[in-house]
This record gives structure tokens, sequence and C-alpha cells, in this order.
């Protein structure tokens, strides 16, 4: 318990509450996330998965139920003091790679530590160069982001995941717009990371041989957990 | 990335320099909307610092005098009025009561610069056959020239008033057919003067003025009117001259005597001079808001398009208040550089205004003021302007829910 990286009890969600349209997405989710885990998020589209991706990520609330993140409880956090946990402890790589356009590869991997510290300094930058050297980007770092080809720009999203030394990073479908060789790379990097560095790992996908390459797979269908073990539940 | 530079200023920088196009011309808008305040104001604030030198070339910012002589009507007992009908009484030529004391006081007077007494009347100016009526300006010349400039104003001779000595209008001057070392006498109601020298001849700019007043010392003129040791008036100069009337006013009250500014005696072109001032706001006022407008306009277009870039910031950590200051500072800096150049325009603009388009004579048609607060003014109005303007766009780019913006 203690381990715990990320831990959810009894989380629900619902939208339009307290209007006849309402409908609960989410239906009561039990789930702990060991630290240094690598797992997988997996189940068919509509199941909620991004939803639950978003509230573990502190980018929404539950309807209920708690939510604790690196030990801490966010129950009773307010805007501001979650926006502070969510830049310490959680880092992300979306499916777009989403980096910012305006910003070299360098600068989208200051970019966490610039937020949390307010100035730039040597420190951030050598520790954004070591995250790009360490994923064989250090030649890109001059580059904007829109000058970088696909693979790239996800690469560059998970140094700038890995920036703040996170304790949970959440990737939703970060393979999911790469040819395959470019998936299996970004794939493998983040396996690596995992192994090196103990920091947790939870990947929504589609792909079954993505989750097959995670430690977990949790199973999410109609906005309940069937199924969390060492292998998917479908070949 | 400059390390002196917060995040929220290095952001507003770069979104600013991606979106060039965008931003170069919205910089254009606000530049051309600043140079037309810029070249009204100053065009404005010389035109109205030249009509207002002109009027009061000539005459003092506050005028006492004393006060109208009023018919007392006789009564009888309780209220009951002896007269139905109360005939206005003749105003003699009188003096201020004390009037050296009160020079005194007014001297002390911290919204008071100069003051001088004055014994002014009606006469007749006399060379030969010719006659002309005149209005005689009895003045202590050291005192009464800081007031009204005629030294500057000179056309032929230099002033000099000793007793014997006159300095007239250059109308009069015409009609008596005189110049400078010529002599002419004065007449008053009662006493004539012996012969006065012409040492100077003054062009005040204003042919009425050039044409009836007439300049002698104090004393001189004391002895014409019969009003020894007595002043008709106090002139006055004050430190601002748009506040003659409050000033007025409160002399009025202080001293008893009747005050009249400059601008009460002038009603209908400081009106006017209102009026320009009035319209020329208004013009002003809906540049402004067409500027303020283009920027908010700019920046709500910049929110939508960012809205992926806000969204990932706001799951990096970024908080509201970064998010707000981001798109406050891109407002702030637009306003502030579209200032920049458009006071840079509006000054080349007034110059060249100043250099072509002159008097047929070719002096200039209006003067050229290029104050330095006009353009802080406009610097700080613009950035401010800007600020204002992306509040709107700012505050939802801070509302924005990062789900919604990253999902886009």
């Amino acid at each position: 318990m203690a381990d715990d990286v990320l831990r959810l009890e009894q989380v629900r969600k619902s939208y339009n509450v307290g209007r006849p349209t309402e409908s609960e997405i989410l239906h009561g989710i039990d789930l702990a996330l060991g630290r240094g885990e690598f797992a997988a998020l997996i189940g068919p589209s509509g199941s909620g998965k991004s939803t639950l991706l978003n509230i573990m990520g502190l980018l929404d609330r539950p309807t209920s139920g708690r939510l604790f993140v690196d030990g801490q409880d966010t129950s009773a956090l307010d805007d501001r003091a979650l926006t502070r946990l969510r830049g310490r402890s959680i880092g992300f790589v979306f499916q777009h790679h989403l980096l910012i356009t305006a910003f070299t590869a360098l600068e989208n991997v200051m970019m966490p530590m610039l937020v949390e510290r307010g100035f730039p300094d040597d420190a951030m930058k050598e520790r954004a160069l070591e995250l790009l050297t360490g994923l064989g980007l250090e030649q890109w770092q001059h580059h904007l982001a829109n000058a970088l080809s696909g693979g790239q720009q996800q690469r560059v999203a998970v140094a700038r995941a890995l920036a703040m030394k996170p304790a949970l990073v959440l990737a939703d479908e970060p393979t999911g717009n790469l040819d395959t060789k470019s998936a299996e790379g970004v794939f493998e990097m983040m396996r690596e990371v995992n192994r090196k560095s103990g920091t947790s790992f939870l990947i929504v996908t589609h792909s079954l041989e993505i989750a097959r390459g995670c430690d977990r797979t949790i199973e999410l269908v109609d906005g309940q957990i069937v199924a969390s073990g060492t292998a998917p539940t479908a070949a | 990335m400059n390390r002196w530079m917060p995040f929220e200023w290095i952001a507003a920088l770069r979104f600013l320099r991606e979106g060039r196009m965008q931003t170069l011309f919205i910089i254009a808008g606000v530049s051309v909307g600043i140079a037309v305040i810029v070249f009204m104001s100053a065009l404005l604030t010389g035109l109205q610092a030249n009509l207002t030198k002109r009027v009061l070339s000539s005459q003092s910012h506050v005028t006492l005098q004393p006060r109208d002589e009023i018919a007392r009507p006789l009564r009888l007992d309780g209220e009951d009025l002896e007269l139905a009908i109360v005939q206005m009484p003749l105003q003699r030529v009188r003096s201020i009561d004390q009037w050296q004391g009160l020079v005194r006081v007014l001297q002390d007077d911290p919204a008071i610069v100069a003051v001088s007494p004055v014994a002014a009347g009606s006469a007749l100016a006399v060379r030969g056959d010719a006659t002309r009526s005149v209005s005689i300006v009895g003045i202590e010349p050291d005192s009464y020239f800081r007031i009204v400039r005629l030294p500057d104003n000179i056309a032929a001779g230099t002033v000099r008033l000793s007793s014997q000595d006159i300095v007239i209008g250059t109308e009069l001057a015409r009609y008596l057919g005189i110049g400078v070392g010529d002599r002419l006498t004065l007449t008053s109601g009662v006493r004539t003067s012996g012969a006065l020298t012409v040492t100077a001849i003054f062009d005040l700019g204003s042919r009425p003025v050039n044409e009836r007043y007439v300049y002698i010392p104090l004393r001189t003129a004391q002895s014409l009117l019969d009003l020894i040791g007595c002043v008709t008036s106090i002139e006055l100069t004050i430190a601002d001259v748009y506040a003659a009337e409050t000033v007025a006013r409160r002399l009025q009250t202080m001293t008893g005597a009747a005050a009249y500014s400059w601008i009460a005696t002038n009603a209908q072109f400081f009106s006017a001079v209102q009026a320009q001032s009035l319209s020329s706001g208004v013009i002003r006022l809906f540049v402004a808001l067409s500027v303020a407008l283009g920027i908010a306009s700019v920046l709500v277009v910049s929110v939508i398009q960012r809205s992926k870039d806000i969204g990932i910031l706001r799951a990096m950590g970024t908080s509201r208040g970064q998010t707000l200051r981001i798109f406050l500072i891109q407002g702030a800096l637009i306003g502030l550089i579209g200032a920049v150049v458009g006071s840079a325009l509006g000054a080349g603009g007034l110059l060249v205004f100043h250099d072509h388009v002159r008097q047929a004579d070719g002096s200039e048609l209006i003067p050229l003021v290029l104050e330095r607060s006009l353009f802080v003014a406009a610097a700080l109005l613009a950035t401010l302007t800007g600020v204002l303007a992306a509040m709107a766009p700012a505050l939802r780019a801070s509302r924005l829910d990062p789900v919604v913006a990253i999902r886009g």
C-alpha cells in the first residue's frame, strides 16, 4: 500500500449530474499501481479508458471515490494544489505527441521544469539534454518541434514526461499514430526508462502487442475493471 | 531562453513570434491607431496653445476691478417698496480700495505668478488735425510686462516708458501718420497731457488692440484720468491658465472686488476650444476602442488556435494564473510595440505636416508641439488597452479545461 504510486478507491464518474441525461461512465473503480510497475490499460472504445486516465492524471475529478497519487489523497485538494501535484508527480505522453510547436525539442523537454521553477537555468537545460541524449535525440535538440518526424516527436514527448522525474507516467496511445518500427522503438524506450529509473508507467493502448510487452494488463469494459493480471486477456 | 526572463514572458514572446504574420498585422493596426491619436493630440495641442497665446498676448489671465455701483431702493417700513422702478446707476471710473495692500496679498498667493496695478480710461489721441479715440492703459512697466509681453511684440522702436513716453499700436500709428520719436497728445474728459513721445510701436496680432490701446506710465495715466493714487484694475497672471475661472471666483470671494477671468471674457472662444477638444476626444476614444477590439479579436483567435498548447501546458502543471499572464503579456506587448511604432509614425506625420502645410507667407500654420508626455501617455494608454483587451481571451484561456483542450 505504501509503495503504491497510484490508488483508486470506489472511483465513479458521471456526466450531467442531476439532469435527466445523467450517465455514469466509471462504476466504482478500485485499482492500485505499484512503484516501478509497467502496466497497460486496455479495453474497447467507449469503455471509459480516457476518462479513467484523465482522473488518474488529475486532469479531471471523480464524481465520488478517492484517489491517491504518490501517497497523497487528492480529494480535498483545490485546483492550484492539484496542478502543482500533477506537475511534480505525473508525466504525460499523449497520442498525438502534442509538443508545443513554438519551442525547440530541448525547450519542450525543459518546459515542465520551467513551469515549476519560473526562470530557465543551466540545471534544467542539462537535465533536458541528458534526457534527449539518452533517447538518441541530441542532434535534434535545436529543431522546432514540428520539424521532427512523428517517432522523434513522440520520443521527445517521453523525454518531456520524464523531465520532472515523476513517480508515474501516463501514456495515452503513445504509439497509436506511429508506424510499426517507430512504435516498437518508442515502446522499447519506455520499457528501458522504466527498468533503469523505476518510474511507473500506465499505458492506455488498443494494441495487444504493446499490452503483452507490459508487466501487467488492466482491462476496462463498460466502466468496470473486469480483469487485472500479468497477461492480456485476449489474444 | 534568457535566464532573466520568466516563463510567462518566454511563452508569450514565442507565441507572438510563431504567429508572426498575425502579430505583424495587429501591431500595424495598433500603430496606425496610435499614430492617429498622437498626430491629432499634438496638432490640437499646438493649435490650442497658439490660439490661447494669441488671445492672452494682450490681456491678463484674471482682472480685479471695483464692483459695479448698484442702486439701492429706498424702503418704507417693513418690506414695502417706495419705488416701483429702479434705474441703473451710471458707472463712474473708480479705484480699487486699499489696492496697495491687496497687491501685496496677491503677490503672496501661490496660484498667482505676476501682479500689476493699472489705471485705465478713455481719451482722444491728437496729432495735428487728426484725432482718434483710444483706451489709455497706465502701467508699471516692470510688473506689467510680466503679464502682457509687450517688449516681445514690438514692430518699431524700443519700449521705454518715462513720464512723457507713450507706446502705441501699429494701426493707431498708421491712422495718425506717426512713427517712433514723433509726439502726440492725449485728452481725457478732465485733462490734457503734455506732448508724449512715441518710443515704440507694438503689434499684438489683434487689429482692435493695435488700433485702440496706448500704454503710458501709471502716474501719467493717474494724472490724466484724475485718479491720483488710484488704480482701476489689478491685472494678474496665474500659474495654470485653464484654472483662471476657479482662481477668479476664489479671489472675488477673498477680496470683495469683481474678478473676471480670461475664460469668462472670451467665453465664445473658450467654448469653441472646449468643443474642439471634446470632438477630438471622442474621435480618439473610438480609435482606442477599435485598437482594443483589434487586439482582443486577434488574441481570441490565438486562444482558439493554441488551445492544445494551453492544454499541454496545463497538464504539465501550468497554473491558471500563469496561463492568464501569458495572454495578458501578449496584449501588453502588442499595445506597447504598437505605441512605439505608432508614436514614431505620428511624430513623422507631424513633421511632414508642419513642413508642407504652411500659411501663404511661408510661416507656420500650426506650431509643432511634440511633448515627451504625449508619447509616454500614448505608450501607457496603448499598453493598458492591450492588457484590458487581452483580459477576455486570457480569462478564456485560463479557464480552458485541459482535457477538452488537448482533445481539441
